[in-house]
């Protein structure tokens, strides 16, 4: 067991599956001798040569376009697309194609293609390197959307990922990348893509995050935890399919309900749980369903005050734990 | 770049039986295509999309490559391409009528979405050229598995080779430009056949592009080019079987233009008096695929007036047997639309 950060385990976890499958390539750009820019590919390129980690054309819908035909022909695509915010070139090819070759053939050619992309804001990348993107991808049957909070689940969920028949969209906190540590087994786990996960357990309030906002969850659980509020945080690790039960199971303990996402907030991915809850846990609801998002502007700001101002927090999660938890 | 319209000897490119089944597949496409039409006109189906005037490089394209094998990522004009490679008229006019057991999408495509595992024809959306890179990719994969070791260059068992076809107007959007540009940075396996036919629905071509043809820019992607009379069987063969082989050497890419004509409109919803002189299209009537091909196998002596008219009865006779079946085949159930969204291990 080794303490590893967030980029470490997903490295490691590309590793042991380039290791395990000679199907598995890598492709994007930058993800060859650079070792891509926030070195997720770190060494690969050395350990396992330039056909299987293969860098690309600077063009993010052929990136995901070739990995569709090469998983469609039996290999195991990972491919990387620098900045979630660059996903859109390759919006057709995942929302039009990958999502839907499974069910327009009725069941005959299946995509077994992980895309990797880090997410998010607060790291000064102003509008077009902050973004988070998941709200557009999760709305989309065929699709899976896996985030992960801890090194442990990013080791894996992306092995899980790799193996999975499906076209998987797998994003990573940037923010995280470093900032976030945990110890992973050396030995070839998987954590199953779909159930969410209680990361600690409460009895006040129920906040439901996933990726950096899962980990800010945590944090901001302790400081209340201090004043005699306890939290529950669950995890949702797989935002598609989403995890009902888990949801509805701490909302029926809890009765209350925060749940919190960088993502601008309207039409974000926190309304599908606010509606689960609604419509499924009404007898249950104990207070308002309470979202805590980014405002409804079209981008993360540069600008340090600014892009504080837009982010989520430990103190912002706090303060709305405390107010639900006071209602 | 040389424009390929001089046919070589017939027989010295392929066995006199091969090119009367090429001549009985591209019948059978137009009687289908035709009996499709006029369903359509009786009220008795919503939508077709043809085939018509494409017959002569469809077929080439299937026979230079190794049929059933090598990968194609179609798009909705391939139905002679199709049918070359054993897809039958009952599987397309199940399709056509949204009937259950349609083999392509199980009714759940518009007609014409032409998808075969056993044939190697891959699944395609509706959206243009979204298929080219896809094919690429599939390029990349046959590359990757034979320097990986992993399946031998000769096996002729194994796809060596992924063929994508497309209409010129495709060709203006990036996925065309994106997927070239891998089979040119990679060298791929990968032959991309552009059936121009001059109109994208009502647009001309030269609101497309301004170069003169499409396979004017394949030296930009570092690809072979090639342009060829699309409505001639043998020139297109010979074009398309150059590019197979170049393909199977491992020498890369090939764009092939084939300059053809759809003397129909578009699709079943589209009126194209609006957009083109009937002159034009009568001109190019005189230059159907199907009437050359069958004068010339009769010039070169293998076929006769009487076979001809015998390929003709069996193909229409063929369409009507598969017509009462699709016509009499049951609907899918309706909860059949919420079955295969994702793949189980």
């Amino acid at each position: 067991m080794a303490e590893m950060t967030l980029i470490q385990a997903i490295t490691t976890a590309m590793d042991e599956e380039l290791a395990r499958d000679e199907r598995v390539f890598i492709t994007g750009e930058d993800v060859g001798v650079r070792g891509g820019v926030f070195r997720a590919t770190l060494g690969l390129h050395e350990k396992y040569g330039g056909d299987r980690v293969v860098d690309s054309p600077l063009a993010e819908l052929s990136i995901v376009a070739i990995g569709i035909g090469a998983a469609v022909s039996g290999l195991r695509p990972i491919c990387e697309i620098q900045f979630a915010d660059y996903i859109f070139p390759a919006f057709n090819q995942i929302v039009g194609e990958a999502a839907r070759f499974y069910y327009r053939s009725n069941g005959v050619w299946n995509v077994p293609l992980v895309i990797r992309a880090p997410y998010g804001g607060g790291v000064g990348g102003g509008l077009y390197h902050s973004q988070s993107v998941e709200a557009f991808f999760t709305h989309v049957p065929g699709l899976k959307v896996v985030i992960p909070s801890t090194p442990y689940d990013a080791k894996g969920l992306l092995k899980a990922a790799v193996r999975d028949p499906n076209p998987v969209l797998f994003f990573e906190t940037k923010k995280g990348y470093r900032a976030i540590k945990g110890d992973v087994p050396a030995d070839d786990y998987i954590v199953p893509i779909g159930p969410a996960r209680i990361a600690r357990e409460g009895r006040d309030v129920s906040v439901f995050a996933y990726g950096m906002m899962a980990h800010y969850a945590g944090i901001a659980a302790d400081m209340v935890a201090a004043e005699g509020v306890s939290a529950e945080v669950v995890d949702l690790r797989t935002l598609l399919p989403i995890d009902r039960d888990a949801i509805l199971g701490s909302f029926r303990k809890t009765g209350k309900a925060l749940i919190v996402y960088e993502d601008n907030r309207t039409m974000g991915y926190g309304a599908e749980i606010a509606a689960i809850l609604a419509d499924e846990g009404f007898e249950h609801m104990d207070g308002p369903i309470r979202r805590l998002a980014g405002p409804d502007v079209p981008g993360v700001p540069f600008s340090h005050p600014m892009q504080e101002f837009f982010m989520p927090n430990p103190e912002k999660i706090a303060a709305a734990i405390r107010e639900l938890a006071a209602y | 770049m040389e424009f390929v319209t001089a046919s070589p000897g017939t027989t010295t490119v392929l066995a006199a039986d091969t090119l009367v089944e090429m001549y009985q597949v591209m019948v059978l496409s137009r009687r289908l295509d035709e009996r499709v039409w006029v369903l359509h006109r009786q009220g008795r189906i919503a939508f077709h999309i043809s085939a018509i005037g494409h017959e002569a490089c469809q077929v080439a394209a299937a026979y230079a490559i190794n049929r059933g094998v090598d990968y194609v990522y179609p798009y909705y004009r391939d139905l002679t391409l199709s049918l070359a490679l054993g897809f039958t008229p009952l599987d397309f006019l199940l399709g056509v009528f949204g009937k259950a057991g349609e083999p392509t999408s199980g009714a759940r495509q518009m007609p014409s979405h032409f998808s075969s595992r056993a044939l190697g024809l891959v699944s395609g959306s509706s959206s243009v050229a979204t298929q080219v890179p896809q094919a690429a990719g599939a390029a990349f994969a046959i590359q990757y598995r034979q320097k990986r070791g992993l399946q031998r260059p000769d096996d002729n068992s194994q796809p060596r080779l992924a063929l994508t076809c497309l209409g010129e107007g495709s060709t203006s959007q990036g996925e065309w430009y994106e997927g070239m540009n891998w089979a040119g940075v990679h060298r791929l396996p990968f032959i991309c056949l552009v059936q121009n036919n001059h109109y994208a629905i009502s647009v001309p071509y030269d609101h497309q592009s301004a170069t003169p043809n499409v396979a004017d820019r394949a030296p930009m992607f570092g690809v072979h080019g090639a342009i060829v009379d699309g409505n001639d069987v043998l020139a297109s063969y010979q074009v398309l079987r150059e590019a197979v082989e170049r393909a199977y050497r491992g020498e890369g890419a090939t764009l092939v233009e084939a300059k053809t004509y759809r003397p129909v409109p578009h699709s079943s919803d589209d009126d194209d008096r609006s957009y083109r002189p009937r002159e034009e299209v009568e001109a190019w009537k005189k230059k159907d695929p199907i009437l050359r091909f069958g004068q010339r196998l009769m010039d070169e002596g293998i076929l006769t007036e009487a076979m001809i008219a015998d390929i003709d009865a069996n193909a229409r006779q063929q369409v009507e047997t598969a017509l009462r079946e699709a016509e009499n085949a049951p609907y899918p159930a309706p909860e059949a639309a919420l079955g295969a969204v994702y793949a189980q291990e």
